[in-house]
């Protein structure tokens, strides 16, 4: 396992090395900050203030324009190692951390493991202490169990970057998602957001909803009654369980993958059903407000959460979402080494 | 020395309503008397070794209806001779045995080697459980009768349900003839399949798996009829749920044959401790939100509960140092109990110490039927002396389980257990 993280490691060196020249100085020191950080994990938004949020998504921006919206790379985070710790299969997200480390000048190193790391003989927190000892300065971890991310967070001295939880929290897509619809809106307070779906299972879903509430959106949970728990009201939101009588005074719905691999047994009857009640399509378009902003998470079902022509259509902004979470994941990794280079004292 | 004078405590014996100062008298390891401070009775011998009480709670040593030895089979997590050093640190004396060792206590023999792996370790006295079922399978019965023949004082399947209603009538039907009650967990499996914790408000925002009450409610009461059709004795082990404790209570108001037990941790931890995503914390029935806590704690005042079992399920670090949902459920309970107890119920005003004191000793000893738990006068002398006043900081690493899994570590807890006496023997002194 050692050797199999150690090899990754090189190889990306190589490959960083040989674009080196081409950074643009941004140095941690001087991050355009426009409010307060101070958390040295990322873990979920439900820990986050208002003001901690908004200084995410500013900051986004601001390395959206420092960028030319990603395009360049710079030097912010040179000389870090970023680990990306995924015991879940995941391309879109370890994807995108890994390129987010890279247009910051980090080092990334991969370490999968497809199960958990028990079925290889060793504790959780003992494949943490190894991956530490090997020098690493951020930790990205995805993994099936709600809370092992913040398992990690109390053996580790490196910072820790939730990439998804289980069925918890997965707090960079809930601020792409945030920072998606303020790119469109200008704001989000005072809009209504539908998340729709199967919001038992969606750690997208509760970091939506902490996110959201936080920033004075008015959040409506719409999803089968079997997918849709009625205590998550006291987290702020309303229910509702159909999405027709709910659509018009919404003004971005956000799509969530149905998760077949998460359920526990059956939650609705059909998908054929599942999506004529609660699949965006051209109709359902029709009836709502004209400038309905379309959100997905991905990977998308097709035909399920939403038709091709919603999906390829001029509402929706997935791909937006996509290139938006590059910045963001850009934003978190460099508040969380900004917090790693105070906390030891300056040196790297 | 099986003679000795415990001097100037204050004596509780529920069995007799007994709360004075007084002292007990033990001669050939019984107790001989138990008189007005200072009365030296006319028999007594001269230089009787004095044990000095003052400021301390003279009490029947515990009983625990149900701990988790582990022995044979599981031995990384606990065995016979750590168990019961666990339980006189706790200050219980009797413990029974539960049937969850491996290969399972579903024959005679398992069940004498479990008496005498006890008698080797001499610690406190130990009877052993039964199994229900063939290898907690919830499908044959198990030899009872020649369990009972082998030591057995009640019969259960641990942590297993008996899912099967037809299984679970035979098994109450068939124990009546030994006069002996089934231990039961109740719980529907299906509806707590994979769960890691209770379900409600928190495991909805923690995205965590739930149990819901109902899991065990639906139980409760398919128990409690199945008591009434049989005529059998079923005792409900670590009641965990408000609904469950008002079945309880009406089932025992119309007179059937239904007792039950709690686990000192239900009493003081709520389901928000979850957020912690600690493996400490999980366990079976998991831990519930506030409205049951109180229920528990009602049941308890009123005697519908009239026993607390410490749940003692040792689990080896190793198991415990992985993710939530790979993690065993099981809390290392023995060597905290007490504290916790008095923490949850007498701090707070909800017991008194008499009736801590009964829930402790003669409420699992009548479950049972067994010859323990009073200061009776020709009873064994077991018996615990508890500083109440004092606090300890409990250190898992030094206790005398085999296994730490605590989410108590490093707490300040009230009440040291001080002096354990086994048949009028000081097994534990400190």
């Amino acid at each position: 396992m050692a050797g199999q993280a150690g090899s990754v490691s090189r190889a990306d060196r190589l490959e960083v090395s040989g674009e080196r020249s081409g950074l643009r100085v941004m140095q941690l020191s001087e991050l355009p900050l426009s409010g307060p950080w101070g958390e040295r994990h990322l873990l979920g938004l439900e820990r986050l203030t208002a003001a901690q949020l908004t200084t995410v998504l500013d900051l986004a921006e601001e390395l959206e324009r420092a960028t030319a919206g990603g395009l360049e790379r710079l030097s912010t985070l040179k000389g870090l190692v970023v680990a990306n710790l995924f015991f879940e299969n995941s391309t879109r997200t370890r994807t995108s951390f890994s390129l987010a480390a890279r247009r910051l000048g980090a080092d990334t190193v991969d370490f999968s493991a497809s199960s958990s790391s028990l079925s290889k003989g060793e504790t959780f927190i003992d494949t943490a202490l190894t991956i530490e000892a090997m020098g690493v300065d951020l930790v990205v971890c995805r993994h099936k169990t709600p809370g092992a991310p913040h398992l990690l967070s109390r053996h580790l001295r490196a910072g820790v970057l939730n990439a998804g939880d289980g069925t918890h929290e997965h707090p960079t897509q809930g601020l792409l998602d945030i920072y998606t619809i303020r790119r469109h809106r200008g704001r989000i307070a005072g809009l209504t957001v539908a998340l729709v779906g199967d919001i038992r299972h969606s750690r997208v879903a509760r970091s939506n909803i902490h996110g959201l509430v936080k920033l004075g959106a008015r959040v409506i949970v719409c999803g089968p009654s079997t997918l849709v728990p009625t205590e998550i009201r006291q987290l702020g939101v309303e229910v509702a369980w159909n999405l027709d009588e709910i659509l018009p005074e919404v003004d971005c719905v956000n799509l969530l993958r149905v998760q077949f691999e998460r359920q526990r047994g059956a939650f609705f009857p059909s998908i054929a059903e599942y999506a004529e009640l609660f699949g965006m399509n051209a109709e359902r378009i029709r009836r709502a407000r004209k400038d309905l902003l379309v959100l997905a998470p991905g990977p998308i079902n097709r035909g399920v959460e939403l038709t091709p022509d919603v999906a390829d259509g001029p509402n929706s902004v997935i791909l937006d979402q996509v290139s938006n979470g590059l910045l963001i994941r850009m934003a978190c990794l460099s508040l969380l080494a900004r917090e790693r280079r105070a906390g030891s004292g300056g040196a790297a | 020395m099986s003679e000795v004078w415990i001097r100037g405590g204050r004596v509780l014996d529920p069995a007799s309503e007994t709360d004075a100062l007084a002292d007990v008298w033990v001669r050939g390891g019984r107790i001989a008397a138990v008189v007005a401070p200072g009365t030296v009775p006319a028999d007594a011998a001269p230089g009787v070794p004095v044990l000095d009480a003052a400021g301390l709670l003279v009490c029947p040593g515990f009983v625990d209806l149900h701990v988790s030895l582990r022995e044979p089979g599981c031995e990384e997590d606990e065995c016979v001779l750590t168990g019961t050093a666990a339980a006189l640190a706790g200050g219980f004396t009797t413990i029974c045995a539960q049937s969850d060792a491996s290969p399972v206590v579903d024959n005679r023999s398992a069940a004498e080697f479990i008496r005498l792996q006890a008698e080797r370790a001499r610690q406190c006295r130990v009877y052993p459980l039964g199994a229900v079922t063939k290898q907690h399978r919830g499908e044959e019965l198990a030899e009872i009768g020649q369990l009972v023949q082998g030591g057995a004082v009640g019969f259960s399947d641990a942590m297993h349900p008996v899912a099967n209603a037809e299984v679970m009538r035979r098994a109450l039907e068939y124990t009546r003839m030994f006069r002996r009650p089934v231990l039961h967990f109740a719980m529907v499996p299906e509806l707590a399949e994979q769960g890691v914790m209770h379900e409600g408000f928190q495991s909805t925002r923690l995205g965590l798996r739930g149990i819901p009450a109902a899991a065990q409610d639906i139980m409760t009461g398919r128990d409690i009829a199945l008591a009434e059709l049989t005529g059998g004795r079923v005792h409900l082990m670590c009641v965990s749920t408000r609904d469950s404790v008002a079945r309880i209570r009406q089932a025992r108001a119309t007179g059937l044959a239904v007792s039950c037990d709690v686990a000192p941790h239900h009493l003081l931890l709520t389901d928000e401790v979850m957020d912690r995503f600690d493996p400490m914390y999980k366990c079976n029935p998991p831990l519930r939100s506030r409205e049951h806590v109180d229920a528990l704690i009602a049941g308890l005042r009123d005697g519908t509960i009239s026993a607390i079992s410490a749940d003692h399920q040792p689990r080896a670090q190793e198991k415990k140092q992985v993710e939530l949902d790979q993690a065993p459920f099981g809390i290392c309970g023995l060597e905290t109990a007490l504290s916790v107890c008095v923490q949850a119920l007498i701090r707070p005003g909800h017991l008194t110490w008499l009736q801590l004191i009964a829930r402790l000793t003669r409420g699992p000893a009548d479950v049972l039927g067994l010859p323990c738990g009073t200061l009776e006068v020709g009873q064994p002398a077991d018996i615990t002396l508890i500083d109440p006043q004092a606090e300890w900081t409990v250190d898992a690493g030094r206790f005398a389980s085999r296994s730490r899994n605590t989410p108590f570590d490093g707490q300040t807890l009230p009440a040291v257990v001080k002096t354990v006496l086994v048949d009028g023997v000081v097994r534990l002194s400190r």
